[in-house]
């Protein structure tokens, strides 16, 4: 234990997301919490991490997979087959990426009773968030796998490799995003509104209820290339790679160049932004306490 | 001895009306950008303290000369506009005791994280936990959720964390007014034998009695400016005769 320091420091000089690994013990206890509070007084509990994603999974699935005609059947050629495992691979990824960057932006000023007090490595709020959303999306996890499992998956090594980096990809993305929009709510309010919209959006700007060959069909080539840049519309794919191709008599495609191409530039774009998120907390982070 | 503390020529600046309306900002555009849009109130001016190891200082002044702006700069929670603050050695805020606990969970899940909050290490907080308990006198409530707690029992699970932390340098905001008599003793004395075994003391206080038995050192601010700089009595004369 390094106590005793013998030089004059400079209080309140963050180091970043340095400063987060050297307080995991902190941020431990900080994930432990949000746990045990969030379900506090409720009769279900956890489950409600089952059961909301359980209603939502239903809803859609009679809503679109069945009126809207995307679940493949014997009167219905055109649509998905396992309609219903190519869409909650998709949800639990969003609901990861939702709860993740809309709690991480509302942290800091939920906090601000600590932060205006005591110093602490203030970057550790939206990483707990993101950290107790990975937690919630454990449960969703394994019953997406069991239903995979029901089906006759029998996914490759790379397959299920490919999933593990869609989900980095999403942590990273949500974790710099939300440092951005965490900092920025401290100034101006109209951050967690916008958060708000933004993931109204996100989940329709990826193929999550939809295929991927639909927006190829009607949009053509370079404007689906925009769409692939979204780093989500990668990381779902490769859920659906993983999760429900395997489940499929594996005719239906994939997008071209996913794994060689996408994968890592949408890595890239998620380290990115994780990285602007950072650059932009440190550089606003100084007036918190004033501000707040 | 050794600078514990280093305060060279800090200022600092808050901006008292923001104007975060569209409709504010647009006026006043329109009107050429007339006059600042917000207005600013300077809480520390040029402030210069230095502050050796194991002394105990005092910070007086009246409701809004800076004492605890001051305060926060040295634990970090603010940074200067211009000027720099420098510290040696982990400092600790006695700042509004209880400002990291949660009401929904145990008194032993708030001691660990009032005690990472404070900067303890795990193996830091498991070596002191029965002496932090002890010192609350808390006994078997440890793991009743403290919203059950009164508000005494509270406080001194607090306020025991907070000594426990061990720091080299102690911050102390105008905690000390509250708990019951005894408590209040045992605050103190927990403090002079803190002060007794060299750490460094910065006492923020309106109670004048108390500061001159703690410290020796007092410093008296106004409107963000050090006016005097001495001996506690000198210090606390000098602030009744005002």
């Amino acid at each position: 234990m390094s106590q005793m320091n013998d030089e004059l420091v400079r209080p309140g000089v963050s180091g970043g997301l340095a400063d987060v690994v050297r307080a995991r013990f902190l941020l431990k206890l900080l994930v432990r919490k949000e746990l045990k509070v969030r379900y506090r007084g409720s009769v279900l509990g956890l489950l409600w991490s089952y059961v909301k994603p359980g209603v939502q999974f239903v809803v859609f699935y009679v809503a679109l997979g069945v009126f809207l005609g995307l679940e493949q059947s014997p009167t219905n050629k055109s649509g998905l087959p396992n309609y219903a495992i190519y869409l909650f691979s998709g949800i639990v990824l969003i609901n990861f990426f939702t709860e993740a960057l809309g709690n991480a932006s509302r942290s800091i000023v939920g906090n601000g009773g600590l932060i205006k007090k005591i110093y602490l490595p203030r970057q550790l709020f939206p990483i707990a968030s993101v950290w107790v959303s990975a937690v919630h999306f454990f449960p969703q996890l394994v019953i997406l796998l069991a239903a995979c499992l029901f089906t006759g998956w029998h996914p490759s090594l790379l397959q299920l490799a490919a999933a593990v980096i869609g989900f980095i990809i999403v942590a990273l993305l949500a974790a710099g995003l939300g440092l951005l929009f965490g900092a920025a709510n401290v100034y101006f309010r109209d951050s967690e509104n916008f958060v708000d919209m933004l993931l109204m959006i996100a989940t329709w700007a990826s193929p999550v209820m939809y295929a991927w060959t639909m927006v190829q069909n009607k949009l053509g080539e370079v404007w689906f290339t925009i769409y692939q840049l979204n780093p989500i519309t990668v990381a779902v794919e490769t859920f659906h790679y993983a999760f429900w191709l395997p489940t499929t008599d594996g005719n239906t495609s994939i997008p071209p160049h996913l794994l060689s191409l996408w994968v890592p530039v949408a890595l890239i774009i998620s380290a990115g932004i994780l990285l602007w998120g950072q650059l932009t907390f440190r550089r606003l982070e100084g007036r918190f306490a004033q501000e707040l | 001895m050794t600078t514990a503390i280093e305060v060279k020529g800090i200022n600092k600046q808050f901006v008292l009306r923001h104007s975060r309306s569209i409709k504010e900002a647009f006026v006043w555009l329109i009107k050429g950008r007339k006059g600042d849009l917000s207005e600013k109130f300077h809480a520390l001016k040029g402030v210069d303290l230095d502050v050796k190891q194991g002394e105990t200082v005092a910070l007086l002044g009246f409701n809004g000369s800076g004492k605890s702006t001051l305060l926060k700069h040295i634990s970090g929670v603010m940074i200067p506009d211009t000027g720099t603050v420098r510290t040696r050695g982990r400092v600790a805020g006695l700042i509004e005791v209880g400002a990291g606990f949660h009401h929904d969970l145990s008194g032993r899940d708030n001691v660990y994280l009032n005690g990472a909050i404070l900067g303890m290490t795990e193996d830091q907080i498991n070596e002191r936990f029965q002496s932090i308990v002890d010192f609350a006198e808390i006994g078997d409530f440890i793991d009743t959720e403290v919203k059950f707690y009164s508000s005494g029992m509270y406080l001194r699970l607090a306020f025991s964390v907070a000594v426990h932390t061990d720091p080299e340098v102690f911050l102390v905001d105008e905690i000390l007014a509250v708990g019951d008599e005894p408590f209040q003793k045992k605050c103190i004395a927990k403090i002079q034998e803190l002060a007794g075994q060299g750490k460094t003391l910065v006492v923020v206080s309106h109670d004048l009695d108390l500061v001159s038995r703690i410290c020796g050192r007092g410093v008296l601010l106004d409107h963000g400016e050090i006016i005097f700089d001495g001996p506690i009595h000198d210090a606390v004369a000098k602030m009744r005769g005002q």
